[in-house]
């Protein structure tokens, strides 16, 4: 008995009318963990800003089943983060409890443990009052999982949780993201790693800007399906001509 | 005596003094936090630009009713928001970034300003939107000025956390809220208001100075953001009461001495500061374990 977290419906989502992701259909299942694969400029990235609501699409739906935002948690990618802002990494694990306190209240002794359970759990006990710019990148990577444990949420979206990450602290990061699956959580985590994926993502979707393969890792990644992945032709064509698929 | 007759009989003696010293500490107060943040988020050059956009609002004022306050304020603050919002918008529609869409609009915007003046001022007019006149703010400026100091401090106060989270990680924010952009603006609106009230005591262009220089001194002091903004404030009110003596003492204009005290402070910071010029650029003698 499988419940769907998300329906895509001939999904297409893109910028200036350029499709990044292209006539997709499919469902993630609620509790599933589902690696998505493929080529720089695949639409990796854009298929989670659909899925949080950010962009919509040109055409076709994203079917939510019972989530508000805040069910939603987000892991964006490191750079998006300016780390030159004067923070302190209680300042930003304790985003994550924006949704719960509101913008407005303190936060309180109860949410003060939280965050230290919080960031123990990722290996950085202690570490609330070191400056965000201090911190290396497998250490503010850890600091971005603490937050994600604090939202607290039915489904987190990771964009490549383990780039330029050390592998010590990607096997411990992999047994949070371990612990979300078996909490029942639903979980989306973009990855170029194809061995890790298939030794831990259970589904795998493989994006070339078209749809190429979708369901369990061992078949999605066969020999074949990874080629037409490297193939993608990424050239943005200024001039293409309009899709009619599904048009008529 | 000396002391007394050097550093406190000015602003006992001269009314003026007075209201100069109180108008220049009330915008120290709103405009120096505000600065910081312009700083944080890499707009240090906005302030300058939104000074310039807030002209033709002030000479529409201005050809309405003379230099009287009022109209020029509402004049100002509409004019900086419109062209805050305009190019907010154009950034976020085409492929222009922000700095490119503000600089389009704050150039039409000031040589408008010049224009509107031209037609019925002279240039002292126009000297005296451009570079204000501190020692002759009335009660109504006073008045307007603290009013405007209060609202800042309040509203940041306010939006102080979603502001933060839309400085550090804004993609976040955008995952867990719609609230950014309204944060984004109400920010720039705080810059406007504060560039229209400083415009009475310091003019368009110096009103920046204040906001910019101690938030900028603050920074090579400072490792967190709140000691940054008290800092900037502490140097803010200390440049104004300094400025305000010499310019007193040496017979100079008061608006350029308080930037420029402002500016010692900052040159004092670059040389001495922790992170300044100097100390950043020695290698230290000893390190640590670890």
């Amino acid at each position: 008995m499988t419940v769907p977290q998300f329906n895509l419906r001939d999904l297409t989502l893109g910028y200036e009318a350029h499709p990044a992701v292209h006539h997709l259909n499919g469902a993630f299942e609620a509790g599933s963990m589902t690696a998505v694969y493929g080529a720089n400029g695949s639409g990796k990235s854009t298929l989670l800003k659909g899925l949080m609501g950010e962009l919509k699409p040109l055409s076709g739906s994203i079917e939510r089943f019972d989530l508000d935002t805040r069910d939603i948690a987000y892991l964006p990618q490191v750079r998006e983060i300016d780390r030159s802002f004067p923070a302190s990494v209680h300042d930003l694990v304790s985003l994550g409890l924006l949704r719960k306190t509101g913008f407005f209240a303190a936060v309180s002794k109860q949410q003060r443990e939280e965050i230290a359970t919080a960031l123990a759990a990722v290996g950085l006990a202690g570490f609330e009052r070191r400056p965000v710019g201090s911190l290396s990148g497998g250490q503010l990577q850890r600091s971005l999982f603490a937050r994600v444990l604090l939202q607290n949420a039915k489904v987190i979206l990771l964009d490549e949780p383990f780039s330029a990450i050390d592998s010590k602290t990607v096997s411990d990061l992999l047994s949070v993201i371990n612990r979300w699956h078996f909490e029942q959580r639903t979980i989306i985590a973009v990855l170029h790693d194809a061995d890790l994926i298939r030794s831990h993502f259970p589904d795998t979707l493989i994006l070339a800007r078209e749809p190429v393969a979708w369901g369990r890792s061992k078949d999605a990644l066969k020999p074949e399906n990874m080629l037409k992945a490297r193939r993608m032709n990424e050239a943005w064509d200024e001039n293409a001509s309009w899709c009619n698929e599904g048009a008529a | 005596m000396i002391l007394y007759e050097i550093l406190f009989s000015p602003f006992i003696d001269f009314t003026f003094m007075r209201r100069a010293l109180v108008g220049a500490m009330a915008l120290s107060l709103s405009a120096c936090p505000i600065g910081v943040f312009l700083m944080l988020r890499r707009m240090s050059l906005t302030g300058d630009a939104m000074a310039h956009a807030i002209l033709p609002g002030a000479a529409i004022g201005f050809l309405v009713s003379g230099l009287s306050l009022l109209p020029m304020t509402a004049g100002g603050v509409i004019a900086g928001l419109c062209v805050a919002l305009l190019s907010g918008t154009v950034s976020r529609l085409t492929i222009q970034r922000e700095d490119a869409s503000l600089a389009g609009f704050y150039l039409v915007s000031l040589a408008l300003g010049v224009l509107l003046i031209s037609l019925k001022g002279t240039n002292i007019d126009l000297m005296h939107i451009l570079f204000g006149t501190v020692l002759a703010l009335n009660d109504n400026a006073l008045k307007m000025i603290t009013s405007i100091s209060t609202i800042t401090i309040l509203t940041l106060a306010v939006i102080w956390r979603p502001l933060v989270a839309e400085c550090l990680d804004p993609v976040f924010l955008g995952s867990i809220s719609r609230i950014g952009s309204t944060v984004h603006f109400l920010f720039l609106t705080l810059v406007v208001v504060n560039l229209v009230g400083g415009f009475q005591a310091l003019g368009t262009l110096l009103a920046v100075g204040l906001m910019m220089l101690p938030a900028l001194s603050a920074r090579l002091w400072c490792v967190k953001l709140e000691s940054m903004c008290i800092l900037a404030v502490v140097i803010g009110l200390i440049s104004s009461y300094i400025g305000l003596l010499v310019s007193y003492h040496i017979g100079v204009a008061s608006g350029p001495a308080i930037i420029l005290t402002a500016g010692a402070a900052y040159t004092v910071a670059l040389v001495t500061a922790p992170q300044g010029v100097v100390r950043s650029g020695f290698t230290p003698k000893r390190h640590r374990i670890a």
